[in-house]
Order: structure tokens, then C-alpha cells, then sequence
């Protein structure tokens, strides 16, 4: 099937219009059954993927506006096929997890089409197709947390829309400019980013454009200090929205810096090594220490995931295999822990409709098997070793270690705070003697959200302990794109810095 | 003695006037009609304008590029054919919301039918020519059909706005008066393309300057008034408010349309003979426009009020593409108005469905926020289709004038306006505040009362007319590369 990706992409929007006419008690079965195929039709896709292949496959290419350049051009490499079966796994596990009981029709057509946009941002390599499906992916997003979301709700949602578009407009300026050199250059109107990437710049042109790029994308991831609409949007968001706002709609910010930014911009890229770590340095550190301060289990989580977008941040521009490499292992790994957390949160909150830690303690006892998960998680999302946050943040570090080694050192602070503020839920949360009354009756996990979580688990454990089945299609891609910015970038400082693996260099020795 | 006037009747080229004359005829038609039997009903008239405006579209299509007519007042280029195409398709979309299920007293006259097919042909002919006589009586024509449609409405606020509108459109007609007296007074001549051959021989001569600068200011000001340009926007929240809502989407597209055109003719002319400064006044009034127009819709209380300072920073933003003097920047400006024309006759029917003959929502408004709240849960399809329109109004992809504006955008960066397409996309952002805030109060928020009746004017013509501008909204990606193609090929054609 050449054409998967376009199936991938459309198969959930056509089962979202279709279920317009399904009945409103079976749109929930219906709703699972279109996220579990189109599940397997990522899995399809992963398992007719060529991993030796480092450039796009699967490609499509439909002329839609010839005279402007603007093509339907999808692909996949391996940095983002395993985003996008995480995107469809979170929301599949996302959904037979819910525990929403009003309006559930509503809430299943807004999830597939929101799929729809999240797998089309990770396919689409044409750079108005990509900018249709970041859009798009608002408006599902803003309805979920409007409708559904706490008191707060619109305030949230609407500052979760509008700070977003505002940045992506920016953005756009910037696709055109880019759009408009390529047209001087070549007399050919383009926005495929294939093109794109043959474009050597002139390094003034270089950072102006990677600053518009940034504004989108950094708002989106969120960097410090944009990241103000993130703690409203998880605050006021129903459990299920969290989980695909940290699994999956963060992941596009770090996404669009590796898809655009990294290949298109080498050396203002390289430039900006410094500032951006220091402000991730920032990001990691200050939101570690804020999520300490907080008294809600959800708040708690929300602020760690923005702590961890910072090690993904600093991984993606350490400039070497290593560092990018961890930093698309990190997003799969964030995704999975971190929505496996917002889970966690939700069911508690279903079950005591608070979220504050102190109203809790000593639920070890009463909910074992909830306390048992929970804690898997919360060591994954520390960074454990033999769970899945370990192999991304180590290779990361590392990554980043060739660059600055203060500023590793101070990335790695993370694991310490996180370590501290992560415990300090799990034993104010589950450890100590059950003090209040309405707890002792808890219920533990029934077999729906037990069964919902343990392929999470799993997937945990099995890529904390062997991660080389995802890790090495990803590094072949990165250590592709890495040799090209070496080959591109035009500044001596940018040609020392970007590390071309040796792995490569020695195959070209052989040949 | 005078030597008797010889005229072919071949060299008067009779087919470049077919159109408008068309137009008329079909409006007399209906008067006659109307002589012989006063009872018939209105969507007889409506079905007749229809089709009498069908028959001018194909004749308008039919027309040869480039061609003069008519003691060579008429000038067939590239451009007057497309807007008259778009103005003739914009007022066949708007001719059946007359149907409605109430009853409105307007389409109870037919004058109301005659008088729209004059305005038509006043616009066809304001668009149709570069003499600045004809361009006047055109533009006379069609503004005062347009003023006692507005009227015709029978609400006190129609009379107000109305007369509000009479008043500071003779003012611009003033001033247009003048800036031609000044623009003749200079050449000698009042058709367009002898005064800029005039010019450019004469360019460099001391007080030529002063006299160009006093003709384009006045100038300036008649079509500011008519763009609705800062400062001179200032009527039209309150004529928009006061006109049927069918009637306020079509003041926002046609009579701006027709106005563009004369506007990329006199000031294209300016900046093309090198007067930089034209440019500059048309980006600073466009620019401001925008941005003020956008402030001011946030803080609206009413739908329609919001929707006018919304279709104000739309005029602004698409008159900055007119300062680029590009042949892709003139494509943009129909291009934009093609593709807002569905969007925003579609967002006014909306309005128009739910219509009551008395305010039952607040003494001041007939349409506030409030009364859509919770649309979602009271009129689902409905609700969808607005947030669509609201969408697409805001620019978000793929809806219609999305496209519309990375063309504009696009145009602004290739001329070497970066700013101007940052200062573009900002307002974008700005103005996604307001509408968000409608679709806020349809899906996020509770009904309010009463609510069974907020598709109170719901008929099947209208939901035609809604069902066409959805469709054309949503599928904009499919159709815009035709519709881009064609329009550079016929402005290409005839030299912008």
C-alpha cells in the first residue's frame, strides 16, 4: 500500500464525519474501534518501513496550487514514524481510558479529527500542508478543553488558541520568505521542505528566518518564558485532553525545530546553541522548582512535562547523533510517561473529584495496584534506568556533554529535582497512614483502566531495557540529516560543531 | 455651421455596454411587470433577478479583453471583467435571502428588485471604464439604489443609517468631484490613460507635483470613505447595524470591489508614474485600518457590529496589497475578495436566520453575543457551519480566505514588504480573538432563554445560499489554483 500515509491521515477524519450518524450510546465503542484500526495501520506502517532507509519514504505528491507551489507531499522518515504511532497509540489508550460520560458523541468526533492533524503535522512535507494541520489541530483542542475543562475552562482554552496562532502567523511570514527566495533562486515556486533543505542562506537571512521559525515553534513546545498557557491548559483540561496535549501536541513544537530548523538554518542553528540552552537550562530547572511548590498532583505533572521539553530542547541542539538522536527517544518516552501520568491523575480525580495532595496519603494500601503503576511512571519519568525516561535523557546528556559540560551538568540537575519533587507526590500521595475517612473505601483500578495502562507498562519496561528496535531507525535518519547540515552549513563554527557520526564516516572510508 | 457627427454603429462597439444594459432592462422589466399585475409574489421577482443577472454574467464572460467602446468611455480590460464577474456572483448569492420565512417589508416592493439591478449596473459601469465622468455617474448610481435599499429595511435605525450613509457618500462624492477637477484641471483630460501620458511627459515641471498631490489626496479621501479606510470607517459599523443583514455582507464586498478597481486605476497610475509618496499614504491608511478596526471589533457587544469592524480590517488589510503595484499583488485583491466574498455573505446569512422582528435578547442590539450562546445544543449543524465561517474569517487553513491571505502575504514579502506581512499576520492574531469569542459562546457556553426560536428566518433558499457558501468554503483548496490562474492570466492580460 503506497499510500498509507494518506489512509493513516484521513481514515480517522472520514470515520469522524461518519460518526455524525452513529448513536450516541455506541459512539464510544465506535470511537475505539476507528483508533484501534487506525492503530494497526501505523503498526502496518512500521513494519513496511525500510529500516536502512535513512531518507522519506512512502512519499506522496499531489499538485493542489501548481502556480503558488504548494503540493499535498507526505512522507515519513525515521524521526517521525514513532511519533506518529505514539500519537496513535495515546489515542487509542487515551480513549478506551475515558471517563467522560456527557456529550461522549461530541467528544469522539472531536478526538478523530484531532488525530487527523496530529498524524498530518508528522507527515506532511509540504510547508503550507504542515501549517494546515498545526492550525487545524487547535480547533479540536480548543473544544475539548472549552467543553469539558474545569471552571476556568475559556479562559484556558482561548489562551491556549490565541498564543499558539499568534506565534504559528509568524511563522508563516517566515515559510513565505523562505517560499520567496527559493522563487529567486530557482524561478520555481516551491514549499516542499525537501526543497527547501537545498537552500544554502546567507547567515543574516539565516537567523531572522530561524527567529520567526522559533516563535512558532517554541510556543508551541512551550520554552520558557511562553510557557504560561501550558500550566491553564492542564489545569482546566479533562484528563483526556492533557494526555494528548503532553503525549502529542508538545511533541510538534521539538518536531518542527528538528524537521525546520535543524536542516534549513545549520549555522544559525549553531549559533543559537548558547542562548537556547541557557534557556532550556532555565526552563528545566525553574518549572522543576515550581512544580515542587505546587499542591496539586496535576499541576505537579504539568510543570514537570515543561522541564522535560527542556532536556528534549537541549538534546535537539547539542548537534550531534547522540543528542538529537535521545531527544526524538525523549518525545516517544515523554508521550508515553507523561500521558500515562495525566492518567494516573485522572483516575484518582474520577474516584475523589480532587486533585490536592493533601487530601491524600497512604492510598499504597488502599489502591495497590494504582500505587504500583503510579510508581513505575513516576521512576520512568524521573529517569530510572531500565525505564524508558533513562535512555533518552542519558543519551541526551551525553549528547550535549560535546557542547558544554556546565551546562550538561546543570541540565542534569533535573534528574536530582525531578527525583525530589516526584517523591514528595508519591509519599505525601500513597505512603503514611490513610488519615482521611473517604479514602479507606477507595476502589482500585477496575479491569478497563488496569488494561489501559498495561501496555504503557510495558512499553516502559521493554524500551528502558531494549530500545535499539527504535533507537536505530531514528539514528539513521538523524545521522543523515546530521552529515547534510555538515555538507550545508557555510560557517567554519557550524562545520566543527555539527558532528558527523563516525559510524558514517568510517562507511565512507570503506567506499 | 457644425459638420454633422459620423458614427459607425460598428466603432461604438455596442457589446462592451451589453451587460449593464442587460441589467437595466431587467430592472425595467420588472417595474413594467409589476404595472400590469401588483400581485405577484415576491420570489417570482427574486427568480427574475436571478435570472436576468445569469444572463449578464454570461454576457460579461463573454466579453474580449482589452477592448474600448462606446465613443471609447468603456474600457474592457482584464480587471473590469473580473470584478464584474464577481460582482455579478456575489449578487446572485444575495438576491435569495429576500426569500426568507418571515415577512420583511423591503421584498414586498418590487422597486427593491429594479433597484438592485440598477445598483448592479451602476457598479458594472463604475468598473467598466477609465473616464472619470463615467466613473462618477456610475458610482452616483449604484450608491444612491444602495441608500434607499438600506431605507427600504423600515426600522428606525435603517432610516439612520441610511441617511448616514447618503450624507458622507455626497461628501465623497464631493471630494471625487474635486480630485477629477484638479486631476483635468492638470492634464486636460479626464480619461485616465491620456492623463497619465500627459504626466509622465511632464513629470519633472515645478507645481505638477502640487497639483498631483492635491488631486490624490482628494481623491484619497472619496475612496477612504467608500473603502471605509481609517479615518473614515467611522459610518459603517452603524449603517451595517441599520441594514438587513443579507444587505450589510453585500455592502461589504461589492461596493468595495467596484471601489478597489477605480482605486488600483487612479492610484495604481500615481505610484506607477513614480509618486512614492501615494504609496506610502496608502500603506500607513491600510495599515492603521487594520489594526484599529481589529481593536475596536474586540470590544463590540453585537455580532453584526463585530462583523462590520471585521469586514473594515478586511478592506484594510487587502487595500495594502494595492500599495505593492505587483501584478501578483493586484491578483490578491480579487483573489481575497473571491474567496471572502462566500465566507462573509455566509457569516451575514447566519445572521439573517436568526432574525427576529422584535429584540428579544437586548434593548440595544439584535444580535449579541448572548443570543448565541449554546447554539451548538440548540441548532448543531447550524453552530458547526459558523465556527466554520468564523474560522475561516480568522485565516485558519484550509478554509477560504486562508488562501486569500498567504497570497496577500505572500505578495507583500515577494514586493519586499516583510513588515507589512508581520504586521498582516499579527492582526490575523488579533482579530482570531473576536471571532473566537462567537464560537466560544456557541459551543462553550449555555443557552440563554427562549431558544427555540434563534433559526427563527430559516427557508430552504437561504439554507441553499448557506449550503453554497459552506461548500465554497471548506473546498477553497481545490478551487483556488483555477481561480488564481485565471485571474493573473486576466490581469496579466491588461498590463497591472
Amino acid at each position: 500500500m503506497d499510500n498509507i500515509l494518506s489512509v493513516l491521515v484521513f481514515f480517522p477524519a472520514i470515520a469522524g464525519l461518519l460518526g455524525f450518524v452513529v448513536d450516541k450510546e455506541s459512539a464510544r465503542a465506535y470511537g475505539i474501534t476507528v483508533a484501534a484500526i487506525e492503530f494497526l495501520l501505523s503498526l502496518w506502517l512500521w513494519f513496511s518501513f525500510d529500516m536502512n532507509n535513512a531518507g522519506m519514504q512512502f512519499v506522496e505528491m499531489i499538485p493542489l496550487i501548481p502556480d503558488f507551489g504548494v503540493n499535498y507531499y507526505l512522507g515519513v522518515d525515521g524521526i517521525s514514524l514513532f511519533i506518529i504511532i505514539m500519537a496513535t497509540l495515546m489515542t487509542l489508550i487515551g480513549m478506551v481510558s475515558m471517563s467522560i460520560t456527557e456529550n461522549v458523541k461530541n467528544m469522539i468526533i472531536t478526538l478523530l479529527f484531532l488525530e487527523m492533524t496530529m498524524v498530518g503535522v508528522f507527515v506532511a512535507l509540504d510547508a503550507i500542508i504542515f501549517y494546515l494541520f498545526w492550525e487545524l489541530s487547535l480547533v479540536p483542542m480548543l473544544y475539548i478543553i472549552g467543553a469539558w475543562g474545569g471552571p476556568l475552562r475559556v479562559y484556558a482554552s482561548v489562551k491556549f488558541f490565541l498564543y499558539t496562532f499568534m506565534g504559528s502567523l509568524v511563522m508563516l511570514v517566515g515559510m513565505l520568505f523562505v517560499a520567496y527566495v527559493y522563487h529567486n533562486l530557482t524561478g520555481v515556486w516551491s514549499f516542499a521542505i525537501t526543497d527547501w533543505y537545498a537552500l544554502v542562506l546567507p547567515v543574516n537571512y539565516q537567523l531572522w528566518l530561524f527567529a520567526a521559525f522559533f516563535l512558532g515553534f517554541a510556543i508551541k513546545v512551550p520554552m520558557f518564558p511562553f510557557h504560561t498557557w501550558l500550566p491553564y491548559a492542564h489545569g482546566q483540561a479533562p484528563t483526556i485532553g492533557s494526555v494528548i496535549l503532553a503525549a502529542v501536541l508538545l511533541k510538534m513544537g521539538t518536531y518542527g525545530f528538528v524537521r525546520f530548523s535543524l536542516p534549513m538554518f545549520p549555522d544559525a542553528s549553531v549559533m543559537m546553541i548558547t542562548p537556547i540552552a541557557i534557556i532550556s537550562i532555565i526552563m528545566i530547572i525553574y518549572t522543576a522548582m515550581v512544580a515542587y511548590a505546587q499542591k496539586d498532583i496535576k499541576q505537579v505533572i504539568a510543570y514537570s512535562s515543561v522541564s522535560h521539553m527542556g532536556i528534549i530542547m537541549i538534546g535537539v541542539f547539542a548537534m550531534n547523533s547522540e543528542g538529537i538522536g535521545g531527544s526524538v527517544f525523549q518525545m516517544l518516552s515523554h508521550g508515553i510517561v507523561s500521558g500515562a501520568l495525566f492518567m494516573l491523575v485522572g483516575m484518582i480525580y474520577d474516584r475523589r473529584h480532587t486533585k490536592l495532595m493533601s487530601e491524600f496519603g497512604g492510598l499504597a494500601s488502599v489502591m495497590p495496584k494504582y500505587a504500583v503503576i503510579f510508581g513505575i511512571m513516576l521512576m520512568a519519568s524521573v529517569g530510572l534506568p531500565l525505564t524508558i525516561g533513562f535512555v533518552g535523557e542519558f543519551l541526551v546528556l551525553l549528547g550535549f556533554y560535546q557542547i558544554s559540560p556546565v551546562m550538561t551538568v546543570l541540565a542534569g540537575t533535573s534528574i536530582i529535582i525531578g527525583a525530589v519533587y516526584m517523591l514528595t507526590v508519591f509519599k505525601k500521595t500513597f505512603f503514611g497512614p490513610v488519615t482521611k475517612e473517604e479514602n479507606k473505601s477507595l476502589k482500585d483500578l477496575n479491569t478497563k483502566e488496569t488494561w489501559s495502562l498495561i501496555p504503557l507498562v510495558a512499553i516502559v519496561v521493554w524500551l528502558g531495557v531494549y530500545p535499539k528496535p527504535i533507537l536505530e531507525p531514528i539514528n539513521n535518519s538523524v545521522n543523515a540529516m546530521l552529515v547534510f547540515m555538515d555538507e550545508k552549513a557555510i560557517t567554519p563554527e557550524a562545520k566543527e560543531i555539527i558532528k558527523v557520526p563516525q559510524s558514517v564516516m568510517k562507511k565512507e572510508e570503506v567506499k | 455651421m457644425l459638420e454633422p457627427i459620423k458614427v459607425s454603429l460598428e466603432s461604438l462597439n455596442l457589446l462592451t455596454l451589453a451587460p449593464m444594459l442587460l441589467a437595466i432592462a431587467g430592472g425595467l422589466v420588472i417595474l413594467v411587470l409589476d404595472l400590469i399585475s401588483d400581485k405577484l409574489h415576491k420570489s417570482l421577482y427574486v427568480m427574475l433577478t436571478i435570472l436576468i443577472l445569469i444572463v449578464d454574467f454570461g454576457a460579461t464572460i463573454g466579453l474580449n479583453v482589452n477592448e474600448r467602446g462606446f465613443f471609447d468611455v468603456m474600457l474592457i480590460d482584464g480587471i473590469s471583467i473580473i470584478s464584474q464577474l464577481l460582482i455579478i456572483v456575489a449578487s446572485i448569492l444575495f438576491t435569495p435571502l429576500a426569500l426568507t420565512s418571515k415577512r420583511f417589508h423591503e421584498y414586498s416592493y418590487p422597486e427593491f428588485f429594479a433597484l438592485f439591478l440598477f445598483m448592479v449596473a451602476g457598479f458594472q459601469f463604475m468598473v467598466a471604464s477609465d473616464n472619470l465622468i463615467l466613473i462618477f455617474v456610475g458610482l452616483e448610481t449604484a450608491s444612491l439604489s444602495l441608500y434607499t435599499l438600506i431605507a427600504l429595511h423600515n426600522r428606525s435605525n435603517s432610516y439612520e443609517a441610511a441617511v448616514k450613509y447618503f450624507t458622507m457618500g455626497a461628501l465623497a462624492a464631493g471630494f471625487f468631484a474635486m480630485g477629477s477637477a484638479v486631476v483635468y484641471g492638470m492634464t486636460g483630460s479626464i480619461e485616465l490613460y491620456q492623463v497619465a501620458q500627459v504626466l509622465s511627459a511632464r513629470l519633472s515641471e515645478t507645481g505638477l507635483m502640487l497639483a498631483i498631490f492635491g488631486s490624490s489626496v482628494l481623491l484619497m479621501v472619496a475612496f477612504a470613505f467608500k473603502l471605509s479606510l481609517f479615518p473614515f470607517h467611522t459610518w459603517a459599523p452603524d449603517v451595517y447595524e441599520g441594514a438587513s443583514a443579507p444587505l450589510a455582507g453585500y455592502m461589504a464586498i461589492v461596493p468595495k470591489i467596484a471601489a478597489l478597481v477605480v482605486s488600483i486605476r487612479i492610484f495604481g497610475m500615481y505610484i506607477d508614474l513614480g509618486v512614492e509618496w501615494v504609496r506610502i499614504m496608502i500603506l500607513i491608511l491600510s495599515v492603521v485600518t487594520m489594526t484599529i478596526a481589529n481593536l475596536m471589533a474586540l470590544v463590540q457587544e453585537d455580532v453584526k457590529r463585530m462583523l462590520a469592524y471585521s469586514s473594515i480590517s478586511h478592506a484594510g488589510f487587502i487595500m495594502a496589497a494595492l500599495a505593492l503595484d505587483t501584478t501578483e499583488g493586484t491578483t490578491s485583491i480579487f483573489l481575497y475578495y473571491a474567496l471572502f466574498m462566500f465566507t462573509n455573505l455566509g457569516a451575514f446569512a447566519m445572521l439573517w436566520i436568526s432574525r427576529h422582528k422584535v429584540r428579544r435578547f437586548n434593548a440595544r442590539f439584535d444580535h449579541p453575543y448572548e443570543k448565541f450562546a449554546g447554539f451548538i445544543h440548540i441548532m448543531p449543524m447550524g453552530a458547526v457551519i459558523m465556527a466554520l465561517f468564523m474560522l475561516s474569517l480568522a485565516g485558519v487553513p484550509p478554509f477560504s480566505v486562508f488562501w486569500g491571505k498567504i497570497y496577500v502575504m505572500q505578495a507583500a514579502v515577494n514586493a519586499g514588504y516583510v513588515w507589512l506581512a508581520i504586521v498582516m499576520g499579527l492582526n490575523s492574531a488579533i482579530s482570531a480573538y473576536y471571532y473566537l469569542k462567537l464560537i466560544v459562546y456557541m459551543f462553550l457556553k449555555d443557552p440563554v432563554k427562549d431558544v427555540d426560536t434563534v433559526y427563527y428566518n430559516l427557508s430552504k433558499p437561504l439554507m441553499a445560499v448557506i449550503g453554497v457558501a459552506t461548500v465554497a468554503t471548506i473546498t477553497a483548496i481545490f478551487y483556488v489554483q483555477p481561480l488564481i490562474s485565471y485571474l493573473y492570466y486576466m490581469i496579466s492580460a491588461s498590463g497591472y
